[in-house]
């Protein structure tokens, strides 16, 4: 789990405050390349979304409703009242500046209105003006100011801007969440029908069918018929599964990532080759076609949009009938069920606390939410020693390990991923202390911002990661990047052409298939993309 | 990236060179400012002031790079090696707030520093041709620059090109939505 940090890394902290000239005078250009494209009229209509029509971030006319200036005061006072969290993160912030050169989207971009601060700043001085005393008096000089068409404008550029990924939260002496601060600036910046369109379009097809490509039930079902395939011809091996099975122990549920997006299909193979295995050894468990996605775009959204989108974890364990849930290697989708489901779907009092069908290993962490990460599934079947591995399998890869903002930061997944990466293969380097595990830097795709068309956007805010990479890459000829979540699947291979061409993405559990000894298996020639594995160039299978 | 910068090389002499190499120090954190000063003041202290590599990445990429570039432009022997600094450099710039020109002027401007030192120092009439000689060279740099930028920015629309096809194209291939022409036509 996370550490406290000690005193004299807290002293380290340099708390001179950054100086913020006539900013309110400064309005952006809104551009290409950084914005991601308005929400479209017919997804926000399909979830009752308010304001909902086909609009520009890059035309002058936003299209608001009339009264959208009451709306968000009304939205803002409300929230203010539910959440004390905001209301306390809005009031206590004394600008000390730790924050400040900490998000790595100021890091790689160098506009100052990236700096937490200074995104949080933009909504603060809309509350000062309206909820304080202080700014409703003194204004400008309170660090108040009014509403306008321009600062929503400003407000919507930046909060867009943000990945939610917590990493200058780890400095803030107050402990302020900055991600919540963006995710109720986003909730109101909803309230008058501003989202994007690469939130709100997986949003609505989520609801519908289930997972945000709006994948439906035969092609998902198809999708694992063709891993099937491929699967057999790399082991020679047939490992079908279970769809949908009613009274099944375990209900696996990952993103649809995994089964529609490369690198991602490897991973899912991963898993599939991994519960292939352990079926001889009393794994009982299916895929659902429903809860078919493990992401969860709501949470960009709104609470309640949320809520709404993660309700089918639970429905559809209730309706198979299972004893508990196993979760894919996935960012968000973590950070929402360990710190949100529980109360926004729970309780799961027909579920079980997860025990492992192959060791006993009871998951006590996930004891009120009843899910349980799959790396921490497999790390335990590695330490009772219950997987036959020949990482020698994986000796063409010198491997890096990017902690993922949501299961690092969020859960205090740090040593699991790290402990099967090392009994997979023999090649693992780390990346320099001050950019992994708690303070790891963001793929910079997060959040719903793994638009294409903000991909300069995309570029800067993985800049420190790419950084990283590519000095793991020179001292130690490291080419693959490992890490579990999805997004970071999706998106870090465009990151790595950019910055660090040499270097590809993996998924952790693809390595372990990679290495997985099966019991009457061929003799491996590939790996999982069918690449010749180490040693067998020359095969002719190859 | 393009290779042979030896259109319009010259040789920088060894007087100009000799002025050249006493000032690096005081020409090399001019230069430094000159691109430190394009982003906003906040933005400037924290590039300036924090050293480590992880934390402040352009801000040591600029300070490194440039460093390495001017040596390598007054040394006149590693056109791979300035080709890579460049690179670097403008590899950051072009995806930051910057217009073409803004992303690239800075290679230009070593020619004002340069010319403002002299100047200050010895009359630039006996340096003349070989003043020249090194503009000229400045100036083979910058046309490098333009090219990198170029190739930085097509690379970003290939990337997001590349990232719609993918996407779309297997999805289609997979849900066996496309016929594709096998390569070899099956016997009949």
């Amino acid at each position: 789990m996370a550490d406290t940090p000690k005193p004299d890394e807290l002293a380290k902290i340099d708390h001179t405050p950054p100086v913020f000239r006539g900013w309110m005078d400064t309005q952006p250009e809104i551009r290409p390349g950084i914005a991601c494209y308005g929400s479209k009229s017919k997804d926000l209509k399909y979830v009752d979304m308010p304001n909902p029509r086909d609009w520009s971030p890059f035309d002058d006319d936003w299209k608001l409703p009339e009264n959208w200036e009451e709306t968000i005061h009304e939205g803002f006072k409300d929230r203010l009242g539910r959440f004390r969290s905001f209301k306390l993160f809005m009031d206590i912030c004394v600008r000390c500046g730790a924050c400040a050169d900490k998000c790595h989207f100021f890091i790689g971009s160098g506009d100052p209105k990236n700096m937490p601060v200074m995104r949080a700043e933009l909504l603060r001085s809309i509350y000062r003006k309206k909820f304080t005393v202080g700014g409703k008096l003194l204004g400008r000089l309170a660090g108040a100011r009014e509403l306008t068409e321009d600062a929503l404008k400003e407000l919507w550029y930046y909060l867009y801007q943000c990945t939610e990924c917590r990493r200058c939260s780890l400095f803030c002496p107050y402990g302020i969440d900055m991600a919540e601060i963006t995710i109720m600036g986003r909730e109101l910046t909803n309230l008058v029908g501003l989202n994007i369109d690469w939130i709100a379009a997986p949003v609505a097809n989520c609801y519908r069918t289930g997972n945000h490509l709006g994948i439906q039930p035969h092609a998902y079902k198809d999708m694992l018929d063709f891993f099937t395939d491929e699967i057999e011809d790399i082991t020679g091996l047939r490992m079908e599964q279970d769809l949908n099975r009613k009274g099944a122990e375990i209900l696996f549920i990952t993103p649809s990532g995994d089964v529609f997006a490369d690198p991602g299909t490897f991973t899912c193979m991963g898993y599939m080759m991994l519960f292939h295995y352990l079926k001889s050894l009393g794994l009982d468990i299916t895929w659902s076609t429903y809860a078919s996605e493990g992401g969860n775009f709501g949470y960009f959204t709104s609470h309640e949009m949320a809520k709404r989108l993660n309700a089918k974890m639970y429905a559809e364990a209730k309706r198979l009938g299972v004893k508990w849930i196993l979760g894919g290697e996935c960012g968000h989708m973590w950070r929402v069920l360990n710190q949100y489901m529980d109360t926004f779907n729970g309780p799961a009092d027909f579920l079980e606390e997860p025990v492992s069908p192959i060791t006993g290993t009871r998951f006590e962490n996930a004891k009120t939410t009843k899910m349980t990460h799959i790396i921490e599934f497999t790390a335990d079947l590695i330490k009772n020693n219950k997987l036959k591995l020949d990482p020698s399998r994986n000796d063409n890869l010198k491997v890096t390990f990017h902690d993922s903002c949501n299961p690092a930061r969020g859960m205090g997944i740090l040593e699991e991923p790290r402990y099967v990466i090392k009994n997979v293969c023999n090649n693992f380097y780390e990346m320099p202390p001050s950019t992994i595990r708690e303070q790891t830097f963001c793929c910079g795709s997060g959040a719903g911002l793994n638009a294409g068309e903000n991909m300069e956007l995309r570029m800067r805010g993985g800049l420190p990661r790419a950084n990283a990479v590519k000095f793991v890459h020179e001292k130690h000829d490291v080419n693959m990047l490992a890490c579990i979540c999805a997004i970071d699947r999706a998106v870090l291979p465009n990151l790595m052409e950019y910055w660090v061409p040499e270097v590809d993405v993996t998924g952790v559990h693809e390595m372990v298939a990679n290495a997985l000894v099966f019991e009457g298996e061929k003799k491996r020639t590939t790996d999982l993309r069918g690449e010749p594995l180490p040693g067998m160039e020359d095969e002719e299978d190859v | 990236m393009r290779k042979g910068l030896d259109t319009t090389r010259a040789v920088v002499e060894t007087s100009l060179k000799n002025i050249l190499s006493d000032k690096r120090s005081s020409i090399i954190k001019k230069w430094r400012d000159v691109i430190v000063d394009t982003y906003p003041s906040e933005t400037q202290r924290f590039f300036r002031k924090e050293k480590d590599l992880f934390a402040n990445p352009v801000g040591n990429i600029i300070s490194k790079d440039v460093e390495t570039l001017y040596d390598e432009l007054i040394k006149d022997d590693d056109d791979d090696k300035i080709t890579l600094c460049l690179e670097n450099i403008i590899k950051v710039r072009s995806i930051q707030d910057f217009k073409p020109s803004q992303a690239i002027g800075f290679v230009l401007q070593l020619k004002k520093l340069v010319r403002e030192m002299l100047e200050s120092k010895a009359p630039i009439n006996g340096l003349s041709g070989e003043l020249q000689a090194f503009e000229n060279r400045i100036d083979d740099i910058a046309l490098l620059a333009f090219d990198i930028y170029s190739q930085c920015r097509q690379k970003i629309y290939e990337i997001r090109v590349n990232e719609v096809k993918n996407q779309l194209g297997s999805l289609l291939k997979r849900a066996n939505l496309t016929f594709e022409i096998p390569e070899q036509e099956p016997e009949l």
